[in-house]
């Protein structure tokens, strides 16, 4: 059956519809440019809100691999694909991708020029868009989309409770603003023990905690959004212990210092971004997915150094932050999906968690 | 870290003549490498000693030398020369050997050179077998089950620890030569002998077989920070056990999760940045398809075939950013080109697929077996991009210019299925087709796999090519159906066939519907970032992002297609200086071609790139778009000759020699009629169809007549035939495949072959020079020794072969560039053939006499005339210098290939020899070759009887010079009777100290072969022939080159004792 994705503008782009049956699916529509990984990008809850492009023409080649989800759900709003594997393979596949996506209730167009997309979408930048059955309407459409408001996306993807996981030495406190499974993972394999809490938990009940170190998730949307974290964040920020922020948790640290923020005409989705360690003096290939970020003429050089830039457009990609053991980073030294090259970030990290704790 | 200042003078070595395991894709990093070194202000040492390539042109290097690549040779030059530095890793696995011994005997050193890039050290525990397994261990990288042997009994005892089967990989060779699968300890003696022979180390690796593994490789790249970057990946087809050169190959990885692709990455960066690499470097891996176990199978810390590849898979470009980290630079400071805004510091993401098929050689030897394994036997490459495997699998196969189409292989739609069943289980050059027809019986995705452990999503995407076709045979024809059928990859003439739809009402039917080829840019990060490569390859997705260039003259020039024997990288030569002359006059250059390996398919020489197959159709959307001026055809081998015809019917103009006077050249009355004209003799013969009209010609002209087909290249199909059977056995041949146009049968004639290249403007001609070949009429140009300018030619007849040449040229209205082949018989001069087109000749003799003679011919063909330019018209002043092109085989690689000589080609590639002395520049030619040289020693003679007489004349003079002559007993007896003191060895079956055991004991120098009529490969000679080249002594099948070789070697003058010629001083 035909589907359309209507963009914003107007622009409309027709393929076969694939996944959920819905009749209409209004998000933001922006592109990944992995050729591996859908499942882990599908599942990531920074997508929360987002309809994908995959830039790459052939998706569901290795079916379904379980185990690499980033979370329990994929989060996705839509998925837009050339081509969807008729065949998987893999000895990991459990499933083929469109009954995934099925059962999980994200609809999706196969067939869709997605070159021609993601060259609209770099030019125009990010859009908000309609995958539809029917585009009689155009001017109904429109509207609809224009209404539609993408907020407080975090809220959706926290989760609800506390929870411990991990059996380490170094406690943790992971602030969840729709963590990837990786970053968990990630602490785990390094000797930690983590209590996960929602993202709106109070300051004062993790500084309760004694923790070793407190680590600040990736998430979803724009970080303005996450008022209460931003403001817990302050107080974070005043205690003295070392903080990791990962993506939209590098970017609540830098509001919550005074930094500002800004959106990317088209953001940055993809496993190839070259990110210069400054200190290190080295290239690391990352993987990034970030629509949003910290303005460095907003950076307070009292307050913080920038301690990774990108090498493409040289936008802050890491900061230090002074008389703090606060790291941040926008990238994923996680990866999952993406180069493996920045898990450094999770070793110099927690060596330094390490050192103080014998101190 | 910026460059370092201290390199003022860099030694490229490159990597010589075109052999099977290396081949252009050498020219193409060398060439890239020069230019940055150039660019970066260093003075540019060259030494190659293949004068077909485009890096030795005199403005890549500031001295190049075409001298034989020896550790000897390049001793001297490095003590002429001078260089602060030595670039060793861009001339395949011959440069790095020769850098490697340089260094290792500390000759280097002495002479204060540095090795630029990858250390010595790095180089040796990635190349050698035992130190590369410790360095993996030490990482804990999982290896293959492997040990190093020096003996065959050391071998057995492995195999016997770890089971059979085994892979025998024997250290420092290429393309594998010698290695193979073993089965049985017979096979493993046998294996392992001959791959300790080969090996210059005499080590061989004796590893557990892991067949049924995926293959995956990856292109890293690092610079001297430590900084790594992944290119690209590749995945093979092919399971293990087939050599990456031999598979099919598709980019990126198709098969593997994030997972396993990230597990390999990191394990492919940490070897590299053990291994300290600086620059390209290709790791292979083996993966288990049912778990996460994987194996290091090797690591090229160089750049490779797959470099090449990889680059014009991605648009990075791989040599040229190996070179600047050679010289310093980090992958921080290197810009990248293609965006002009990022750096070489990225990883491309792609956004379509490309699957690279290999050209095997198979239709040159009848008696070659097909199997693939872990030797190489592909002598060149196809690419083809588009967003889909289906698509891009079409395209590749239609590129290999094998009579094929599509997924269809009429000779297996013949097979029984039982034999269909059979032939899966083979693993040869036509599996996909077989797999094809598997499906189309109904034998399930399934069933194939398990039968051929192709993973089951490859075999799926050629279900749904087979399910196309069955929609296509069964369905009406609506627009959706034909978009989709596009879409795949077919072409409108696969469609027709399959729909019995006349071609033109589908082409009719798609202009109406807007059903047209896009061209979408390669651009390295999927459409993120804008671009700037005018790199180009077609899809029916919507939006053509070509934009023509309406300000400028457009011309299209048509490349060469896959490297192959009979049409190399000679003709690449010429595409790329015709692009470059064009350039320089002002017109937009548009190149077409589809192999991965040249230096056309580098996205900055034309104007415009276009990756794709060389057919009328696909020519047709490139012209659909451009709308240009013209297209040249004269310079792309017979695969832009064929399509003559085509570019004509489109209504676009051909540029240069017209279609209609080509034809002249080609159709035999037509050429006739012209050299009636002119008062030129040929050879007298006939045009026939079928075997009988064949005959009554032959026995009206006598045997022996040559035979061959119209309009092919190399010779192909090409043989003389001394009697009925034979005529009748070769004509069947070259009927299995449909001909379009008549067959040729000419008399053979026996005498001296001659060969011109010329440029004609229609009014004037300018000969470059005058070829002379050292053996006789009777082998083929292309497999000839040809030496310029002639030695025995008389003054006389090199008139009337000037004179002819002008008479032709003009008569056949050339516009630009012709070769002409010249036989002088009983004192009289005759042509036998005319190509209206450029030759194998050309970059040699425009090297030799300093002539540019593309860069000439393009001008002419642009209309400029000869007598307005600097060079003149006639003949142009004769060289100083002698040149001595020598052809090199690769029979090495293709087992049961016949080595004897004939009118049809075999060699894959040449070699130059230049000096002031003909028996020096023979001599060089020879060292160049690889032929060890020895001034005395055993040789072993076994000839026909007809040339008893001759050989016994040559037999005393290597006697005189102090050669022991062996001889099987019907030419040792008529050896004695001359006098000569011989000793005779019994023949094959004869049994115990035979021949074979002389040949095998090592002690012979070389032999003397002269091929018995036919070509059963089942001879006593034949099998001797085989067994030289088992035994690596050299073996002449013809008496001309013994000559020759006694020429360059009776005065006792050895490697050490020859000079050195810069060529940009000639």
């Amino acid at each position: 059956m035909v589907g359309y994705l209507v963009l914003e503008n107007g622009q409309i782009f027709e393929g076969e519809k694939i996944g959920y049956d819905s009749k209409e699916t209004i998000c933001e529509i922006v592109f990944n440019t992995s050729m591996t990984g859908y499942l882990e990008i599908f599942s990531d809850p920074s997508y929360a809100g987002q309809g994908i492009v995959m830039t790459y023409p052939l998706i569901g080649n290795y079916g379904l691999t379980l185990e690499d989800m980033e979370s329990k759900k994929p989060w996705v709003e839509a998925v837009f694909v050339h081509e969807l594997a008729e065949v998987e393979s893999n000895f990991r596949s459990k499933l083929h991708v469109e009954k995934f996506l099925k059962y999980n209730k994200v609809p999706g167009l196969q067939g869709v020029n997605t070159r021609k997309l993601t060259k609209v979408l770099r030019e125009n930048g990010t859009m908000r868009g309609m995958l539809t059955d029917s585009i009689s309407n155009i001017e109904e459409i429109l509207e609809k989309i224009k209404k539609h408001e993408i907020k407080n996306l975090v809220e959706k993807v926290t989760s609800n409770e506390i929870t411990q996981i991990g059996e380490g030495k170094i406690n943790i406190a992971l602030l969840d603003f729709g963590s990837k499974q990786n970053i968990i993972e990630s602490l785990i394999k390094r000797n930690c023990k983590i209590t996960i809490y929602p993202q709106d938990t109070k300051a004062q009940t993790i500084l309760d905690g004694k923790f070793d170190a407190i680590v600040l998730s990736n998430g979803p949307g724009n970080p303005e959004d996450c008022k209460t974290a931003i403001e817990n964040i302050k107080e974070l920020y005043k205690s003295n212990i070392p903080i990791l922020g990962i993506c939209l948790g590098h970017q609540l640290m830098g509001i919550a210092t005074g930094a500002k923020t800004y959106k990317l005409k088209y953001g940055h989705r993809g496993p190839n971004h070259p990110v210069k360690d400054i200190q290190k003096d080295r290239i690391y290939i990352t993987a990034q997915n970030h629509g949003y970020a910290i303005d460095e003429n907003s950076v307070n050089p009292e307050i913080a150094e920038v301690s990774h830039t990108n090498l493409n457009d040289n936008t802050v990609e890491g900061l230090k932050y002074k008389n703090k053991e606060i790291y941040t980073v926008q990238f994923h030294p996680e990866a999952c999906p993406g180069p493996e090259d920045n898990n450094y970030i999770f070793d110099d990290f927690l060596k330094i968690v390490e050192n103080r704790k014998k101190c | 870290m910026p460059r370092n200042n201290n390199i003022k003078k860099v030694l490229v070595i490159g990597s010589g003549p075109i052999i099977i395991g290396q081949a252009a894709e050498f020219d193409y990093a060398g060439t890239q490498a020069c230019e940055e070194l150039k660019k970066e202000g260093i003075e540019v040492v060259l030494v190659n000693s293949n004068p077909a390539t485009i890096m030795t042109d005199k403005h890549m290097a500031d001295k190049i030398y075409i001298e034989p690549l020896t550790v000897t040779t390049v001793q001297k030059i490095i003590d002429i020369e001078k260089p602060d530095s030595i670039l060793p890793n861009l001339g395949g696995q011959t440069g790095l050997n020769i850098a490697m011994e340089l260094y290792e005997s500390g000759f280097l050193n002495s002479r204060n050179v540095r090795l630029l890039g990858t250390s010595s050290e790095g180089i040796k525990n990635a190349e050698d077998r035992q130190a590369f397994k410790d360095m993996m261990e030490s990482i804990n990288e999982p290896c293959i089950a492997s040990k190093v042997v020096t003996t065959v009994d050391d071998a057995k005892e492995f195999a016997n620890q770890i089971g059979l089967p085994v892979i025998v990989r024997p250290a420092y060779t290429l393309g594998g030569t010698g290695g193979g699968i073993a089965y049985t300890t017979e096979e493993l003696s046998e294996i392992c002998e001959s791959g300790l022979r080969l090996s210059r180390v005499h080590q061989v690796l004796i590893e557990k077989c892991i067949s049924g593994w995926k293959e995956i490789e990856y292109e890293v790249m690092r610079d001297g920070k430590g900084n790594c970057i992944t290119i690209c990946n590749m995945e093979n087809i092919d399971p293990v056990g087939v050599h990456t050169g031999d598979s099919i190959v598709v980019a990126p990885s198709q098969t593997l999760a994030d997972k396993e692709y990230q597990m390999l990455r990191t394990s492919a960066i940490k070897i590299i940045s053990a291994l300290k690499i600086e620059g390209g470097c290709n790791v292979q891996f083996a993966l288990n398809p049912n778990s996460f176990e994987y194996a290091v199978i090797e690591v090229n810390p160089r750049v490779s075939r797959s470099s090449a590849l990889a680059s014009k898979a991605t648009g990075y470009p791989i040599a040229k950013v190996s070179t600047k980290i050679a010289i310093g630079y980090g992958l921080d400071e290197i810009k990248n080109e293609v965006t002009g805004k990022t750096y070489a510091c990225f990883e491309p993401v792609l956004d379509y697929v490309i699957v690279k098929i290999p050209k095997w050689p198979f239709n040159k030897f009848k008696a070659a077996t097909r199997d693939l394994g872990t030797q190489m036997k592909a002598t060149g490459e196809v690419m083809a991009i588009a967003p889909s495997i289906e698509s891009a699998l079409l395209k590749a196969i239609r590129s290999l210019e094998e009579n094929l189409d599509s997924m269809e292989m009429p000779k297996i739609k013949e097979y029984s299925t039982e034999k269909i069943l059979e032939s899966l289980k083979k693993v040869d050059n036509e599996r996909i087709w077989v797999i094809a027809e598997a499906l189309r019986r109904g034998i399930t995705i399934d069933e194939i796999h398990n039968i051929t452990t192709i993973d089951k999503f490859f075999i799926s995407k050629i279900d749904r090519i087979i399910r196309m076709e069955e929609q296509l045979k069964t369905q009406n024809v609506d627009s959706t159906l034909l978009l989709n059928a596009k879409k795949m990859g077919f072409t409108d003439k696969v469609i027709s066939r399959l729909s019995n739809i006349p071609e033109e009402k589908i082409k009719q039917m798609r202009i109406e519907n807007n059903i047209v080829a896009n061209f979408k840019l390669v651009d390295t990060c999927a459409a993120e970032i804008e671009a700037k490569t005018p790199y180009y390859y077609s899809s029916y997705d919507e939006e053509n992002e070509s934009i023509p260039n309406k300000d400028k003259k457009k011309i299209v020039v048509l490349g060469s297609g896959p490297i192959r024997i009979g049409q190399g990288i000679e003709f690449d030569y010429c595409s790329v200086h015709s692009v470059l002359a064009l350039k320089k006059l002002g017109y937009e250059t548009i190149i077409v071609n589809n192999n991965p390996e040249t230096v056309s398919t580098d996205f900055d020489i034309a104007d415009k790139l276009y990756f794709e197959p060389l057919t009328p159709e696909d020519v047709e959307n490139i012209i659909n778009v451009e709308k240009p001026y013209g297209v040249i055809v004269q310079f792309g081998g017979q695969t832009a000759i064929k399509l003559t015809k085509a570019i004509t019917q489109m209504g676009v103009r051909i540029l240069g020699t017209t279609e209609e006077d080509m034809d002249r050249a080609e159709d035999r009355e037509k050429f006739d009629e012209a050299l009636e004209r002119c008062g030129i003799l040929r050879p007298k013969g006939d045009t026939v169809f079928t075997v009988d009209e064949a005959k009554e010609v032959a026995n009206r002209l006598e045997y022996p007549v040559l035979v061959r087909p119209s309009y092919v290249l190399g010779g192909q199909g090409m043989a003389i035939a001394y009697d009925d059977v034979e005529i009748e056995e070769f004509i069947n041949d070259i009927n299995k495949i449909a001909q379009e146009h008549p067959i040729l049968v000419d008399k053979y004639m026996l005498g001296k072959e001659l060969e011109v290249d010329a440029i004609c403007d229609g009014e004037d001609v300018l000969i470059p020079g005058i070829m002379e070949h050292l053996e006789r009429a009777g082998i083929h140009s292309g497999d000839s020794i040809s030496v310029y300018p002639t030695q025995t030619i008389s003054k006389e007849h090199q008139d009337i072969i000037i004179d002819y040449t002008k008479k032709i040229a003009k008569e056949l209205n050339i516009i630009g560039v012709l070769n002409i082949q010249f036989i002088i018989s009983k004192e009289k001069v005759y042509i036998i053939e005319v190509n209206p087109r450029s030759s194998r000749t050309v970059p040699y003799i425009s090297k030799v006499t300093g002539l540019p003679v593309i860069d000439i011919a393009t001008r002419v063909i642009l209309g400029e005339k000869l007598k307005d330019l600097e060079y003149g018209t006639g003949v142009y002043k004769k060289s100083d210098y002698i040149a001595v092109k020598m052809p090199i085989f690769s029979f090495e690689k293709i087992k049961n290939a016949d080595t004897s000589l004939g009118p049809e080609m075999k060699s894959t590639g040449e070699v130059l020899g230049v000096s002031k002395v003909l028996s020096e520049a023979i001599l060089k030619a020879f060292i160049a070759s690889g032929t060890k040289i020895q001034n005395k020693g055993k040789v072993l003679i076994t000839v026909r009887d007809k040339d008893k007489e001759e050989v016994s004349v040559l037999a005393n003079e290597l006697e005189q010079i102090g050669f022991e002559i062996y001889a099987t007993s019907g030419t040792a007896k008529f050896l004695k009777e001359k006098g000569l003191n011989v000793k005779a060895v019994p023949k094959i079956w004869e049994g115990t100290d035979s021949i074979i055991d002389l040949i095998q004991s090592g002690k012979l120098s070389f032999i003397i072969n002269t091929p018995t009529k036919g070509k059963e490969s089942n001879r006593d000679g034949f099998k001797i022939r085989r067994m030289a080249v088992e035994c690596k002594v050299p073996c002449f099948t013809a008496l001309d080159t013994v000559q020759a070789l006694y020429e360059a070697i009776k005065n006792g003058v050895k490697e050490q004792d020859l000079t050195p010629v810069d060529i940009t001083v000639i």
